[in-house]
């Protein structure tokens, strides 16, 4: 992990380090050659950090005012809108901080997936990221499922059903689940212990995925290896922690702007009606940031394969290291994979609002070709475009072409036509 | 191949446009009167909401409970702002169930300014009873349950009238613009004059739908005004501290020939 040698200046210091070498870690955290062509699109591995923390300091303590109870959760946590100081403030920053949580995970994974970062020798970072992913999915899922509102009620239930598909055990998966026969107390209380446990299992993975990070070292915009360190580098500290601070606020600028100003635009009015086992809502519709899978799984007819689909869609995601079948990294020299990045996009989104749909007529049809096309996305373009596609030249190093000058003769005619 | 995408992808596009306009129901629009509580420095209007409050008591709160809130919070910060004696003198109208007493009887006592706003039934079976089989809702929190918010709880209470010809109702329910379906089973409550204003302010049904949305919309959001207040002070402070952090990277990226 240490490039070179360290020795604390102090005494102290040394005699510390030689037992637990903490301060050596904290010279290769602040030492840590990162490129210097860094985008800001880089800068929301920080943001999620932010996030994460947030999401467990304001957890920790609307956790000691809820009470995980059928009859009275609803009713706590209008205490802790009304009664419990700042807790308006503390709860509506937990809340829309999943929002904003996924929204930066999100940007994250589609940067990674347009500078081609999951590739070798990267594979490992991407998968933890992407268990880092799941798992935020479910945790994010269970907290909703607390407030007992609607939502949460009619959401764990279609959720939870899922397992009924799974052949001769489904039912008996469920039961277990459940606790009982239907989404109920044993439900909300299990729900509460793993939303407060999983956290701190994304917490030790993205300690893994920042380990794992720091072995091959930061991506770049252009996805080329690098020396490392050398004259394309900067250390990590002050230059990157400067940038990330800088867009952690602008960030943080958005984030206030919808805890101040609209708390509950991203959630549903129905979940501020108390759950109800006897009154099913008109749509049941999940977070935002659920719903392109919620399309996948609903575009499918039948419930086994639509739940197969949707965790699919997940783990077509893992093996995209494998999929992607391509040398070049990044989708500036690709010129054909760069138009399809977008395409995906697009098909992303489209799916998102799909899911918010109810599932008939002309959405179930586009949200069928949109499905489709995620798969054939990944399973069929991805490995035949990395065989066949006319790659552009690929710069040697980082600071040439930032200088003007070029590796290679053709370099100069790509920049000149770009001018 | 790329080409066939594209085209692929604008005919998706397109198609999500037009299923838009399949999607309109047959529900209006709600009225949006414009309220003194939206918009970035957003206050509510105190007298209002006492006027709002006089509604909910003497009107809604004969089927509709409200039992998030107490009667301290009417003499709150940000709220209707009935001073401490006038709280007090409010909460003593109303009767509530205490004990047990130290001879282990249930006893009745005036309310008192911590009690919990008192409920019309005893319990959800109760009112839904009472009321022809549709539970009326608990008003804590309607303004954040309902999409639409104060605009929709507004435009339900003007929205009655007489249904159109092709539609029969039945027993108990009614005909409103607004609401999902256009069936509601509450029948239309205000009309102008219903209560007597202390202000001087004329009932008219308008008025008074204004003033009880009013107060729906601070019960349901005690805080909103400590919440644009802090907002806007912590946006200000994000904005200056940016600022700051610009320049400071911008010195500290000089040192590198890299533009941030």
């Amino acid at each position: 992990m240490s490039d070179h040698e360290y020795t604390p200046k102090s005494k102290l210091g040394k005699w510390f380090n030689d037992r637990l070498p903490i301060l050596t870690l904290g010279n290769h955290l602040t030492e840590y050659p990162t490129p210097k062509n860094l985008n800001y699109w880089w800068t929301f591995g920080g943001i999620l950090t932010f996030c994460l923390i947030t999401q467990i300091i304001t957890g920790i303590i609307l956790a000691m005012h809820y009470v995980a109870h059928a009859d009275l959760a609803f009713g706590s946590v209008e205490h802790i809108m009304r009664d419990v100081n700042y807790g308006w403030l503390i709860r509506y920053v937990h809340a829309n901080g999943a929002s904003m949580f996924f929204l930066a995970v999100y940007i994250h994974i589609f940067r990674s997936l347009y500078y081609g970062s999951y590739k070798s020798p990267r594979e490992v970072i991407w998968i933890i990221g992407m268990i880092i992913y799941f798992l935020m999915m479910a945790t994010a899922f269970m907290g909703y499922v607390l407030p007992w509102g609607q939502m949460s009620f009619w959401g764990a239930t279609v959720i939870t059903n899922l397992f009924s598909a799974i052949p001769f055990f489904g039912e008996a998966i469920t039961n277990w689940l459940w606790g009982g026969y239907a989404v109920d107390n044993p439900t909300l209380t299990r729900f509460f212990s793993l939303h407060y446990l999983l956290p701190f299992l994304i917490l030790g993975l993205v300690v893994l995925h920042i380990w794992a990070l720091h072995v091959p070292g930061n991506n770049n915009p252009i996805g080329i290896d690098i020396k490392k360190p050398s004259n394309d580098t900067v250390p990590f500290h002050p230059y990157i922690v400067i940038k990330d601070l800088f867009a952690l606020l602008i960030f943080l600028i958005i984030f206030a702007f919808f805890v101040f100003f609209s708390p509950n635009i991203l959630g549903h009015a129905d979940n501020y009606i108390e759950a109800n086992p006897m009154v099913t809502p008109a749509h049941i519709v999940p977070e935002w940031y659920l719903l392109p899978f919620y399309a996948i799984l609903r575009s499918v007819p039948d419930k086994l394969l639509g739940v197969i689909a949707m965790f699919a869609a997940i783990f077509v995601l893992v093996i995209l290291p494998w999929l992607d079948t391509s040398k070049v990294r990044s989708a500036v020299f690709r010129p054909i994979y760069k138009q399809f990045y977008w395409f995906l996009v697009a098909d992303v989104l489209i799916l998102g609002y799909m899911g918010a749909m109810p599932a008939e007529g002309t959405y179930l049809l586009i949200a069928r070709v949109a499905t489709a096309y995620y798969f054939i996305h990944f399973l069929f373009i991805l490995p035949f475009l990395g065989k066949r596609e006319k790659t552009l030249d690929i710069p040697m190093n980082i600071t040439d072409p930032v200088l003007g000058g070029s590796a290679k003769p053709s370099m100069t005619r790509e920049q000149k036509q770009k001018l | 191949m790329i080409k066939i995408i594209k085209t692929f992808f604008i005919i998706l596009l397109i198609s999500i446009i037009s299923s838009f306009s399949n999607a309109a129901g047959k529900t209006e629009k709600p009225l949006s009167p414009g309220w003194s509580f939206k918009g970035f420095f957003g206050t509510f209007d105190r007298a209002s909401l006492q006027r709002g409050y006089q509604v909910y008591t003497e009107v809604c709160s004969a089927c509709h409970s409200m039992k998030y809130l107490s009667y301290r919070n009417l003499g709150e910060a940000g709220g209707p702002g009935f001073s401490k004696e006038q709280v007090k003198i409010i909460a003593s109208q109303f009767e509530v169930t205490d004990g047990p007493n130290s001879d282990g009887d249930m006893f009745t006592r005036p309310a008192r300014p911590s009690d919990k706003f008192v409920s019309p039934y005893p319990n959800d079976q109760a009112a839904t009873a009472a009321n022809g089989g549709a539970y009326p809702p608990d008003m804590s929190v309607l303004v954040k349950a309902r999409s639409g918010g104060a605009d929709y709880i507004y435009s339900v209470l003007v929205g009655y009238e007489d249904p159109p010809a092709e539609i029969s109702l039945d027993d108990g329910v009614y005909y409103n613009k607004y609401m999902a379906g256009n069936k509601i089973k509450m029948s239309n409550p205000l009309s102008d004059d219903l209560v007597e204003y202390s202000d001087g302010t004329q009932a008219t049904t308008d008025q008074m739908a204004r003033d009880v949305v009013t107060f729906l919309a601070w019960a349901a959001e005690p805080h909103m005004e400590t919440r644009h207040k802090t907002g806007f002070r912590a946006i200000i402070y994000l904005f200056i501290i940016t600022i700051l952090v610009y320049f400071a990277m911008k010195k500290i990226w000089s040192r590198v020939e890299t533009k941030v």
